[in-house]
């Protein structure tokens, strides 16, 4: 079964009486497993796609089917439940809560789940993405790089089946960028399906597959031929 | 998301803006101390007036000379003679008044006291024996003047004690047995009316700003003709023997003064019978629309301390736009986030309310020590009923004024939230 089926996706906004298409009927299946990029300039839909499919925003027209289930009979608190349980959200500015410490941050998403021994849950998702050590920092203490990381194990703490990642290097320098791609590939490789929104043909060679989108239309679907492996200190990551 | 995982990062977001928490609560802080400083000064204050009316005794009628007027007390300086010894003789009369057990005429004055070199200005009351059973008090040293020296108009006198003190502590001299002269302020007579000493009242207090430890009693007869140089009574006092007769004694005392006074028609009667239950009355509606007026001004500023609450979470969910955002993309839903806001804000205003509530109680406390010490019969009383009433209004405030800016941080769109600089 796919996880994610779309057919003839539509997205319009409207403001002020005008009507602005984003995206014009997009089709697309996206099985378990796969690490997909979608790629595209900026205003080409791209964003738009990635909030949809992560049930921050509903489609105009079309059909979504996320794990065989259409979404358009899903009511709000219901959305809600599936972003806290089914995905997780890797942003391009990490949005990590400020005054607040790293397992804090890490712990936020189990606040409003129904899973117990939320300490034991996020020190473990810290763990795989090599944080163990800074557990009690506040997010004003750390790196770049290391925010990203916290960001990667906020997404991951409640077991999600997809990761949606937003630009998750646009604000890193290659180094740190390279790090949080090593880690998505890991992810990916334990069998966990990654979302990958970039604009960057380099960060794109890391997945699998490429959507390209122009212009709210799909313009091409393959499969990446050289696909790029990150490499970082392997004592870093278990 | 349950109710413990809300209070653990309610307090922790209040803790973070630890400087801002505390001046957002200020307004509340401030009005609940109000409520409850008014409350407690104006149950004092009700307490202390209708102390000093029972002071003067319970079940005491008053016949004053003069008729009332719907406008006020009768005209100052317009003397009014209409009251006289007879009158008093036939109130004293069991078969027309059944239920008086005292009755007792009274002049009043101001007269200057002298004792060898001492001199005092002060106020003094012309009487009859049975003052005493009418009024609560004990004497110090001595006694009363009895019925023989009344009647015969012996020329004695009673002291207030402070009266006592400020002629005799400073010579040591027993005040019992000596003669003092009695001057009217008013009436010239040389050198003023020599009386014996024949007793010192024990101290008790003010009543309607007179202190009554400072005047002197005689005889009625000394009092009116010989200090006053007048031949009638400003005012007759009626001891009735329950309260339960005070009406019935009205109509009585009225039957018999018209009798006397040989009055047909009411509008022409020329004196009044006061109630002091009537009195009581008056003044407790006084002081509880006082009561209430107060703390109408002091719950307006409860209120104004509840918009200073809307506003500070107004700032909140636009500073923390992101933040919701980012808990509604990892999971929480709009309740979720409208029960947090709602939370913070009436969290905010009970801590207020507590807070308040503490400030309130030790000014009141405070405020009836330095009242004390003034010399006042001041009670410290906080009602529950105020406190109850404090907490109740402080919570709901944080609950009104943080319903909008809860709901409005709930129905933030996550993905403008989430990019909202």
């Amino acid at each position: 079964m796919n996880l994610i089926n779309v057919v003839n996706l539509k997205k319009d906004y409207a403001s002020d009486g005008v009507i602005t298409s984003v995206l014009h009927d997009l089709s697309f299946k996206v099985e378990p497993g796969e690490f997909v990029a979608i790629m595209g300039p900026s205003g080409s839909g791209k964003s738009t796609l990635m909030h949809i499919l992560s049930f921050l925003d509903r489609p105009t027209d079309g059909l979504y089917q996320f794990d065989g289930r259409d979404t358009k009979d899903f009511d709000d608190n219901y959305l809600a439940k599936l972003r806290n349980e089914r995905v997780g959200f890797v942003f391009q500015s990490f949005n990590l809560l400020p005054r607040t410490t790293v397992l804090d941050n890490v712990k936020l998403p189990l606040i409003y789940s129904q899973k117990k021994n939320h300490d034991k849950l996020a020190k473990k998702a810290l763990d795989s993405v090599g944080l163990s050590h800074r557990l009690n920092y506040y997010t004003n203490q750390i790196s770049g790089g290391e925010k990203q990381r916290v960001a990667i194990a906020r997404a991951l703490v409640c077991d999600p089946a997809v990761i949606f990642a937003d630009e998750p290097t646009g604000n890193l320098d290659s180094k740190s960028g390279n790090t949080v791609m090593y880690i998505l590939q890991q992810l990916n490789k334990q069998g966990r399906t990654i979302i990958l929104v970039t604009h960057e043909t380099d960060t794109a060679n890391h997945a699998k597959r490429i959507i390209r989108i122009k212009d709210g239309n799909l313009i091409s679907d393959e499969a990446v031929k050289t696909r790029t492996i990150a490499q970082t200190d392997k004592d870093l990551i278990k | 998301m349950n109710f413990t995982s809300t209070i653990k990062l309610v307090i922790k977001n209040l803790m973070a803006r630890k400087g801002r928490s505390i001046l957002t609560i200020l307004g509340i802080v401030i009005g609940v101390a109000g409520v409850i400083i008014i409350i407690a000064l104006g149950a004092g204050a009700q307490s202390l007036i209708l102390g000093q009316v029972t002071k003067l005794g319970s079940n005491l009628l008053y016949v004053e000379a003069g008729k009332s007027s719907d406008n006020g007390p009768p005209v100052p300086g317009l003397v009014i003679t209409s009251l006289i010894e007879s009158d008093v003789e036939a109130l004293h009369n069991p078969g027309q008044v059944p239920h008086a057990v005292a009755v007792n005429a009274s002049v009043q004055g101001s007269a200057t006291v002298t004792w060898e070199n001492q001199s005092v200005d002060t106020s003094f009351m012309g009487t009859d024996y049975e003052y005493p059973s009418g009024v609560n008090f004990t004497m110090q040293a001595g006694q009363f003047f009895t019925q023989a020296q009344d009647q015969g108009a012996a020329n004695v006198v009673v002291l207030g004690s402070t009266l006592s003190d400020e002629l005799f502590s400073a010579s040591g001299v027993n005040p019992i047995g000596q003669v003092i002269k009695v001057k009217s302020s008013v009436e010239s007579q040389a050198g003023g009316v020599p009386l014996r000493v024949i007793g010192v009242i024990s101290p008790r207090g003010s009543s309607f700003f007179q202190n009554q430890d400072e005047m002197l009693f005689m005889p009625l007869a000394i009092g009116s003709t010989q200090i006053l140089g007048i031949h009638y009574l400003q005012g007759i006092s009626i001891k009735v023997d329950s309260a339960d007769n005070i009406a019935q004694t009205i109509t009585d005392i009225t039957r018999v003064l018209k009798q006397q006074h040989h009055i047909q028609n009411d509008i022409d009667v020329d004196f009044t019978v006061r109630n002091q239950a009537d009195a009581i009355k008056i003044l407790s509606t006084i002081t509880n629309a006082l009561s209430l007026f107060l703390t109408a001004m002091a719950a307006i500023s409860l209120s104004v301390g509840g918009i200073g609450i809307l506003n500070i979470m107004m700032v909140t969910v636009g500073e923390r736009t992101r933040e919701i955002g980012l808990r509604k993309a990892v999971g929480a839903t709009n309740a979720a986030i409208r029960n947090q806001f709602l939370f913070e804000a009436s969290l905010l205003t009970s801590l207020g309310g507590v807070i308040g509530i503490i400030i309130g109680i030790l000014v009141s406390y405070l405020a009836s020590l330095i009242l004390h010490h003034l010399g006042y019969d001041w009670a410290f009383v906080v009602s529950i009923v105020s406190i109850v009433l404090a907490v109740g209004v402080s919570i709901l405030t944080g609950i009104i004024f943080g319903l909008y800016p809860a709901f409005k941080a709930a129905k933030l769109d996550p993905i403008e939230a989430l990019r909202y600089e």
